[in-house]
């Protein structure tokens, strides 16, 4: 067997999915601890300051199509994945199983990716447009100009209707991962007798803490709540 | 358990052919016992079909004692019906009470093509076996059981893969129709012996191939075949069989 047909089979699409899923989790996990800075005391500054690393260290601008075809590739793999899958029954079934023999999360993997998918056009549209193509408000910090994205975030969570689409995508996106860390570890063939219990737990645990700081930043920004640190300087 | 008897209305598919179109039909049966097995419970109303002239339910069976693997059905929506680990001949009518209505449908998967009303063809899984379910060395006479060391985890662990019966209860489960619970209690049972090393590489990635022409779907990890498998295999055996994939694809076997 050639390398060639590696992700062309039944098997090599799952890897697809898994690979990218995973790469798509690393990024989370970088997303969550820069943007945690909004949720404390100098927030702003933190905050800014941190975006603007990340938008001009060439490194991670490279990354960042890296990140863009990540997630292309998961999406349409997604999507053709689902569209097979639910080719290889062509007559139904009158009654089903349901929620006995499996979760309601896992068989719908592919609802909760368009769910994930909306929220994450909204979302490029509302930050990533106005801080890489139309501009933003600018601050300066010791005397040098820094984009304010900060402002832009308080604009938009101002919207009553953008917290709810957030909270949306971060409710979404926990089920989603609930179901596919787990998932993608048993698709990389990493579980077993002792590593299957550890890693279902490790993956509930970040299915829900990260979902959920994520979620505490629209409201946090609608409220105006901050979280006082002293002067212990959270990050960057 | 007290006996009792119990009446009930059977939502039966029935259908032709594999060309023909089915439908359900309703039928109903008094005085079932609660100590008859499933399959005893559709004789009993095949018996009163054939006296009345009509056409008996076709269902397949042939061992009744849950090793054979041929007693495919889906009842309310599971496969062997609401018991856990067992077949349909396992299954009893104490499982139901007086009034029930229970529908029957056949194992539904393209791979599976429906010959008559319950019977669908599994012979996809024999060319799945066909395809690299074997050790091609010919063994001569049974040697002592011992005679080879096997670590006594891997012994179990084959072992436990090898109770597989080939029902296809895990694909009629599957929402994509996957077979890879099937595969990977035979590409385990095999991998996890030294008769299986020589052939290990070719043997995954000829079966995985196999198994795709074959029509059944990807595995998405939701584990209802485990659920319904009457042997228990374990999904963890999925995990063994994608890292034997990988082994072999990476290394260009
Ligand atoms: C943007 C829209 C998205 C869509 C349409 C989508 C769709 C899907 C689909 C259909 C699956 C396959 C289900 C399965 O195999 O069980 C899947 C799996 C997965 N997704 Fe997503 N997803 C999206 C976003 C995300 C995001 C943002 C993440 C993580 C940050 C993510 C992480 C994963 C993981 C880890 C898996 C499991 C891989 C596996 O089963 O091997 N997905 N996704
Ligand atoms: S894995 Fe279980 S459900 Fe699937 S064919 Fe084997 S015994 Fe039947
Ligand atoms: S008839 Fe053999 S397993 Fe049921």
């Amino acid at each position: 067997m050639s390398w060639s047909n590696l992700f062309s089979t039944s098997i090599g699409k799952k890897l697809i999915m898994s690979l990218t899923g995973i790469f798509l989790v690393i990024f989370l996990v970088v997303h969550c601890y820069v943007n945690a800075n909004v949720l404390f005391t100098n927030g702003e500054e933190n905050f800014n300051r941190a975006a603007h690393f990340m938008g001009t260290n060439l490194l991670i601008r490279v990354t960042e199509i890296g990140l863009f075809a990540g997630f292309i590739l998961h999406i349409i793999q997604g999507y053709k994945l689902e569209w097979l899958n639910r080719s290889k029954r062509a007559s139904r079934y009158a009654v089903t199983a349901g929620n006995k023999t499996s979760k309601w999360y896992s068989r719908s993997m592919a609802l909760l990716g368009s769910l994930i998918l909306i929220f994450l056009i909204v979302h490029l549209a509302h930050f990533w447009v106005p801080s890489r193509i139309t501009g933003l408000e600018e601050v300066t910090y010791d005397g040098k100009p820094y984009h304010n994205l900060y402002l832009e975030m308080q604009h938009v969570f101002a919207q009553p209707w953008a917290v709810a689409l957030y909270l949306l995508g971060c409710f979404s996106l926990s089920w989603h991962l609930l179901h596919g860390i787990q998932s993608a570890a048993q698709t990389m063939g990493w579980t077993s007798k002792n590593y299957f219990p550890i890693i279902r737990s490790v993956g509930q645990a970040f299915s829900i803490v990260v979902p959920l700081i994520f979620a505490l930043m629209p409201v946090f920004m609608h409220f105006g709540w901050e979280i006082d640190l002293g002067s212990i300087t959270l990050l960057f | 358990m007290q006996h009792y008897t119990m009446n009930l209305n059977l939502k039966v598919w029935r259908q032709k052919s594999g060309t023909s179109t089915g439908g359900f039909e309703t039928y109903s049966v008094s005085n079932i016992s609660s100590e008859m097995s499933f399959l005893e419970m559709i004789d009993v109303l095949n018996e009163r079909l054939i006296k009345e002239g009509g056409d008996p339910i076709a269902f397949d069976h042939d061992c009744r004692e849950g090793i054979c693997g041929m007693c495919s059905m889906v009842i309310d929506g599971r496969p062997h019906g609401p018991w856990k680990g067992t077949t349909t001949c396992q299954l009893h009518m104490r499982a139901f009470k007086d009034g029930d209505t229970i529908t029957i449908e056949p194992f539904r998967a393209n791979a599976f093509p429906v010959i008559k009303d319950l019977m669908v063809s599994r012979s996809a899984f024999d060319r799945i076996i066909q395809a690299g379910g074997y050790v091609s060395v010919n063994t001569g006479n049974a040697v002592d059981g011992n005679a080879i060391p096997i670590e006594k985890e891997k012994a179990d662990d084959a072992f436990a893969a090898a109770a597989c019966i080939g029902c296809g209860a895990c694909v009629a489960a599957c929402k994509n129709a996957s077979a890879m619970l099937f595969l990977s209690a035979k590409v385990s049972h095999l991998a996890l012996l030294p008769q299986g090393e020589p052939e290990r590489k070719q043997r995954v990635v000829s079966m995985v191939a196999q198994m795709d022409k074959e029509g059944f779907g990807s595995c998405t990890n939701t584990y209802a075949c485990e659920a319904e498998c009457p042997k228990e295999i374990s999904v963890l055996n999925i995990a063994r069989l994608n890292r034997e994939y990988l082994n072999a694809s990476l290394s260009g076997s």
